[in-house]
């Protein structure tokens, strides 16, 4: 008898053991990626870091302003293009559709989740650059290469596509039935009900979903190093070319070790990302756990 | 009323033209990735490493770079399970649902889950530094882990708690320990172990930026741990930024092929996951 609760005990310390120290993976990194970016953050202020647009590491002038001008543009512009696309097949998936045409959708959307970021990028040399520079920027602007922020966000954009589609057609789904009937039973059209009580109750949700696809965007780095054309000025348009952060992290990594503080500055543009990305995580998340939504 | 009608009217037809619009996407990147790595195909790309001067259009294939990404999926899916399949039993058999540290931990794993994967490069990168390991098939394996040891969790979590919980208290009632239970969960959730080791394979052989800095590339197929090892996807962004046609042409070959890869393995999840759906 004792045998078997000594067994228990032990066994169930040592897998606790594996559990704090996977969880304390979150602090690890922080402090990980902190410890690294200590000798610029001596040097420098944050704010400095940030706020300064000259990149010369070999001078030692290190503003990440560009930079993060850069991931603003490309996140930003991708959930522009992919908030209404998105929300409106979640509607008519979830609203509209038939649940034949709803079996064979979703798990190709899930499919188009599981294309590695790299297929992405080939698919946005080969197919939106071009299209980019020889059909859209010709309308707008004099001379574009295609590799542009607008590039940039639509291959983002497809790539939350399955994020978005998949956590809101399953926020709407939680919406109960009688919501609807009520809603319905007074005379409101079926659009009328989607828009004013559907949406108005899946709101928490929708906006977690998002909150959760800018993050996704925001960190995202081999297929916008391939499309955004990797020029460390701030963009004025979407015609212009950005530079990423992830992307200047991934380019710079190999070749970093030879210049003072060059290491530490790229380490700390991890820091950056990984502070931004941890909060909004941290946001959707506890609101997709209010809703008791867990399957993202 | 006519107004009512028409609005709805226009708004569905918006909602079709956006599901088309997300569904075609899936079809174009898929076809692009055919129609132009279809021609270049060939079985010297899939069976042999790199000629020299492979990088200028002579003979040769990537056979080491497909090597290298499976040796460290598979090394990281391994070490991966071992880590998550203790974590996650503890967690659901172990500790009580509304245990404070159970739910700090499962949030503490989805917020994980988000973290891109050039972050946990960067981490495993220093801490590579700091072991003094250089880059290298050993460090490819210790960054990819990390990044999939969320996936496992999560995936796990899941199918655990798609067991019946009359299951649970039926056991327990009958005397068992957590430790007992937890082996009699084991039978019940095994082919949810393999939806799992399949997400994590097919996530790590489809990264890129954590294993970049940390994996580092070689031509060879490595026969050691220390050894650096190439990746399907980096080669893929190599050959890709070739002025050459004939490497670019093979950058989409190589896309066509993990791609292949990768569908395969999505689509077997997919079936398993929709069995044992079916079956709970």
């Amino acid at each position: 008898m004792k045998i078997r609760l000594l067994k228990d005990k032990v066994i169930g310390t040592g897998m606790l053991t594996f559990s704090i120290l996977s969880v304390s993976m979150v602090l690890l990194i922080g402090i990980g990626l902190y410890w690294r970016s200590l000798p610029i953050l001596q040097n420098y202020s944050v704010w400095e870091l940030i706020s300064a647009d000259t990149w010369r590491p070999l001078k030692g002038s290190f503003g990440f302003f560009p930079f993060i001008m850069g991931t603003l543009w490309v996140t930003g512009m991708s959930i522009v293009i992919a908030i209404p696309l998105c929300l409106l097949t979640a509607i008519y998936l979830s609203e509209y559709a038939p649940t034949r045409f709803k079996s064979i959708f979703l798990p190709m959307i899930n499919m188009l989740a599981g294309i590695p970021p790299v297929i992405y990028g080939v698919w946005g040399v080969f197919f939106v650059v071009p299209i980019v520079q020889r059909y859209i920027a010709p309308f707008f602007v004099d001379f574009s290469t295609g590799f542009t922020v607008l590039a940039g966000s639509v291959v983002l954009a497809v790539m939350i596509f399955p994020l978005i589609v998949s956590i809101v057609v399953e926020v709407l789904q939680t919406i109960p039935k009688e919501l609807r009937e009520a809603s319905l039973s007074l005379g409101a059209t079926k659009w009328e009900t989607i828009k004013k009580v559907i949406l108005r109750k899946a709101m928490p949700g929708i906006i977690a979903a998002v909150v959760l696809a800018v993050s996704r965007a925001f960190g995202e780095t081999i297929a916008v190093l391939m499309v955004c054309g990797n020029v460390p000025i701030s963009p004025k348009s979407i015609f212009d070319p950005a530079y990423p952060l992830p992307a200047l992290l991934a380019n710079n990594f190999g070749e970093m070790m030879s210049v003072p503080l060059y290491d530490a500055a790229l380490m700390f543009s991890a820091l950056l990302l990984f502070v931004i990305i941890l909060i909004f995580n941290v946001i959707s998340r506890m609101i997709l756990q209010k809703i008791s939504i867990r399957n993202a | 009323m006519r107004r009512r009608k028409i609005e709805e009217f226009i708004f569905k037809g918006l909602m079709i033209a956006s599901t088309v619009v997300v569904g075609l996407s899936l079809f174009l990147i898929i076809g692009t990735v055919v129609v132009k790595g279809l021609p270049y195909l060939n079985w010297d790309m899939l069976t042999k490493t790199p000629d020299g001067g492979y990088y200028f259009g002579r003979s040769g294939g990537v056979l080491n770079a497909i090597i290298g990404s499976v040796y460290i999926a598979g090394g990281a899916t391994v070490l991966g399970m071992i880590i998550s399949l203790p974590v996650s039993i503890y967690l659901n058999i172990y500790l009580k649902k509304e245990n404070r540290f159970a739910r700090l931990a499962k949030l503490s794993f989805d917020v994980l889950f988000g973290i891109p994967s050039i972050v946990y490069g960067a981490f495993a990168f220093s801490l590579m530094v700091y072991l003094g390991v250089r880059a290298s098939l050993l460090g490819g394996v210790i960054a990819v882990t990390l990044l999939v040891i969320p996936i496992m969790v999560r995936t796990l979590d899941e199918v655990i708690i798609q067991v019946p919980k009359e299951l649970k208290e039926a056991v327990l009632s009958l005397g068992t320990t957590r430790w007992e239970m937890a082996k009699i969960y084991f039978r019940q959730i095994r082919a949810g172990l393999l939806t799992a080791v399949l997400l994590a394979f097919g996530r790590g052989v489809g990264d890129v930026a954590a294993v970049m800095f940390t994996a580092g590339f070689s031509d060879n197929i490595p026969t050691s741990l220390n050894e650096p090892a190439a990746t399907l996807p980096l080669a893929i962004f190599f050959q890709l930024s070739s002025p050459i046609p004939e490497v670019q042409g093979r950058a989409y070959a190589s896309a066509l092929i993990l791609s292949i890869f990768i569908l395969i393995i999505v689509t077997l999840s997919t079936l398993l996951t929709n069995k044992r759906r079916k079956n709970s």
